[in-house]
């Protein structure tokens, strides 16, 4: 068993779920934060804070070097350059500004941007609105809904019409399905498409390379990947990021201004107007590394053994409907409980110390292809532990009975 | 953040919510579907949690003749609205428009805990969204 291979009790380093009457099964959402990464932020607040890329004075130079190692570590974990790393606020910052920046530029009207059926509306509305400025069309790609897997037959036909951006999720944030994406990068680059992948799901599982990938651009939030709020991390391939224009404005983003005009500054930094959330950063490469301390595998493993265990735990209730069925799924499972509203499943589960998600999980698409509503989402996590499936069955075994007394 | 462990351990707050009366509203829905013959309707969703509901009112004369609903969502969104439309027959719209959210807790006659107040309270804010934009007493004097 996968858990064996952890040294010491995860749960330890997680101050949080140091109270035992928490179990935590909503890191889909956001990661619960181990102290390492609490610890670094105040550390730079207290020993080094000072602007960044400012002053020639020691502490400015400490942040400033602080902050170009967060960025170098983050560029590490997914096998990139530290320029190809903008930091944003979140995966749907990052989201944005390509498609304003990027967009902006090179999509005329009738050009085509794909999606697929399965995305977060952050990967969803972004593109609507690029359309609608731009006169483009938006293709999606569909799922397969018995599996919730990507459609690979669907996505050739939807390559066939050359769209000039595929922009998909790398694991379904309802589904869990992974995306096989190497592969889908390949076909979509011998149809002339660039992709940007939604990373948000898989980055805290999984060891992501993006020269493996062949990705053009990638995106996830740090604060999925055990970091703080705040934070999130676009990668652009240099070459097409050298070649977008700004998004946001202003200080640290230019390297001349006149009163009639500005000059911009290189990559990474054309793209971060403004002071940035350095202690944030510092965080984010504090939670990645806390993440390969462990090693990529060993966490992957983890969460795999824990999704394929929660999977076989919930088919053994009879009232309980899986959203999907598929063996290529990482660390999470949403499902329906019959006769039982998902808001009202989520109430008497967090009653039990149960903490899960339920709604629309933000992909009202996806939805209302399966013809429901809303679902329950369980999430797992490295510091998730059988036990914690155990009382999530528990749980649901209580609000049948509330249900149904 | 701590849990009350107390609660945890027998069942709480939540499972209070669910009372038969709740449960009933919400699984035999009084005055569910469209109405013909409205006067006026009101649409809203809670955007926190997708809760979804749909009033229909026929006013005559100031005075709420039906009332009926269509909801999609939580049991306690869906047992309130329902419980709502039987309080609003026969009422005057403008004493409907000062019902206080103290009411609809009154019915459900259950502590409604943190978060789920919102759907609690999603139906009267619908229904007097409705109600108001009639403008009942004056539509109802042009018959």
């Amino acid at each position: 068993m996968a858990e064996s291979k952890l040294k010491h009790d995860i749960r330890q380093d997680f101050p949080l779920l140091h109270d035992r009457s928490i179990v935590y099964l909503d890191s889909a959402a956001t990661s619960q934060k181990p102290k390492a990464v609490l610890d670094a932020q105040r550390r730079f607040y207290e020993t080094s804070n000072a602007n960044v890329h400012r002053g020639v004075h020691r502490l400015s130079v400490a942040a400033t070097e602080s902050f170009e190692a967060a960025r170098a570590a983050i560029a590490a974990f997914i096998n990139a350059e530290p320029e190809e790393i903008v930091f944003v606020r979140n995966a749907t910052e990052g989201i944005n500004l390509f498609a304003r920046s990027w967009g902006a530029a090179n999509v005329r009207p009738n050009e085509l941007i794909a999606l697929t059926t399965m995305e977060h509306h952050s990967n969803i509305v972004p593109w609507q609105q690029l359309a609608q400025a731009r006169g483009c069309d938006i293709a999606y790609v569909p799922f397969i809904k018995e599996s919730g897997e990507l459609d690979l037959e669907q996505l050739g036909l939807v390559l066939e019409k050359k769209p000039k951006l595929l922009s998909l999720t790398h694991v379904s944030n309802v589904f869990g399905t992974v995306t096989p994406m190497a592969e889908v990068v390949a076909k979509a680059h011998v149809a002339g498409t660039l992709v940007l992948v939604d990373a948000c799901q898989s980055a805290p599982h999984i060891a992501l390379d993006v020269k493996k990938l062949g990705c053009d651009a990638l995106v996830f939030s740090g604060h999925k990947t055990l970091g703080p709020m705040g934070v999130g991390v676009l990668y652009v391939r240099k070459k097409l990021l050298e070649i977008m224009p700004p998004f946001l404005s202003g200080g640290e983003m230019i390297k001349t201004v006149t009163l009639d005009r500005a000059t911009y500054n290189d990559v990474p930094h054309r793209f971060e107007a403004g002071t940035p959330d350095v202690a944030g950063a510092i965080g984010v490469a504090t939670g990645l590394r806390y993440l390969q301390n462990i090693g990529m595998e060993v966490v992957e493993a983890h969460v795999r053994e824990l999704t394929d265990y929660a999977v076989r735990k919930l088919a053994t209730l009879p009232y309980v409907k899986l959203l999907n069925k598929s063996a290529n799924r990482l660390g999470l499972v949403s499902f329906t409980v019959d006769g039982v509203p998902a808001h009202d499943v989520a109430s008497l589960l967090d009653e039990k110390g149960v903490c899960v998600r339920s709604g629309h999980h933000c992909a009202m698409p996806l939805h209302a292809e399966l013809g429901i509503e809303q679902s329950v989402r369980a999430s797992f996590s490295i510091y998730n532990v059988r036990e914690d499936v155990d009382a999530l069955i528990e749980a649901l075994e209580h609000c049948r009975k509330v249900f149904f007394r | 953040m701590t849990m009350d462990a107390a609660m945890v351990a027998q069942g709480g707050a939540a499972s209070q919510m669910y009372q038969e009366l709740i449960l009933d509203h919400f699984r035999n829905p009084r005055n569910w579907g469209k109405l013909d013959g409205a006067t006026c309707h009101g649409h809203d969703v809670n955007t926190s949690c997708g809760d979804e509901i749909t009033f229909w009112f026929d006013v005559k004369a100031g005075v709420i003749n039906n009332a009926s609903f269509e909801a999609r969502g939580c049991a306690i969104s869906q047992a309130a609205a329902s419980m709502l439309t039987d309080r609003l027959k026969g009422l005057a719209v403008d004493d409907a428009l000062r019902l206080e959210k103290q009411h609809v807790l009154d019915e459900l006659g259950v502590p409604i805990s943190g978060m789920r107040l919102k759907c609690a309270l999603l139906p009267l804010k619908v229904a007097k969204m409705a109600l108001a934009q009639d403008d009942g007493a004056l539509q109802g004097q042009s018959f």
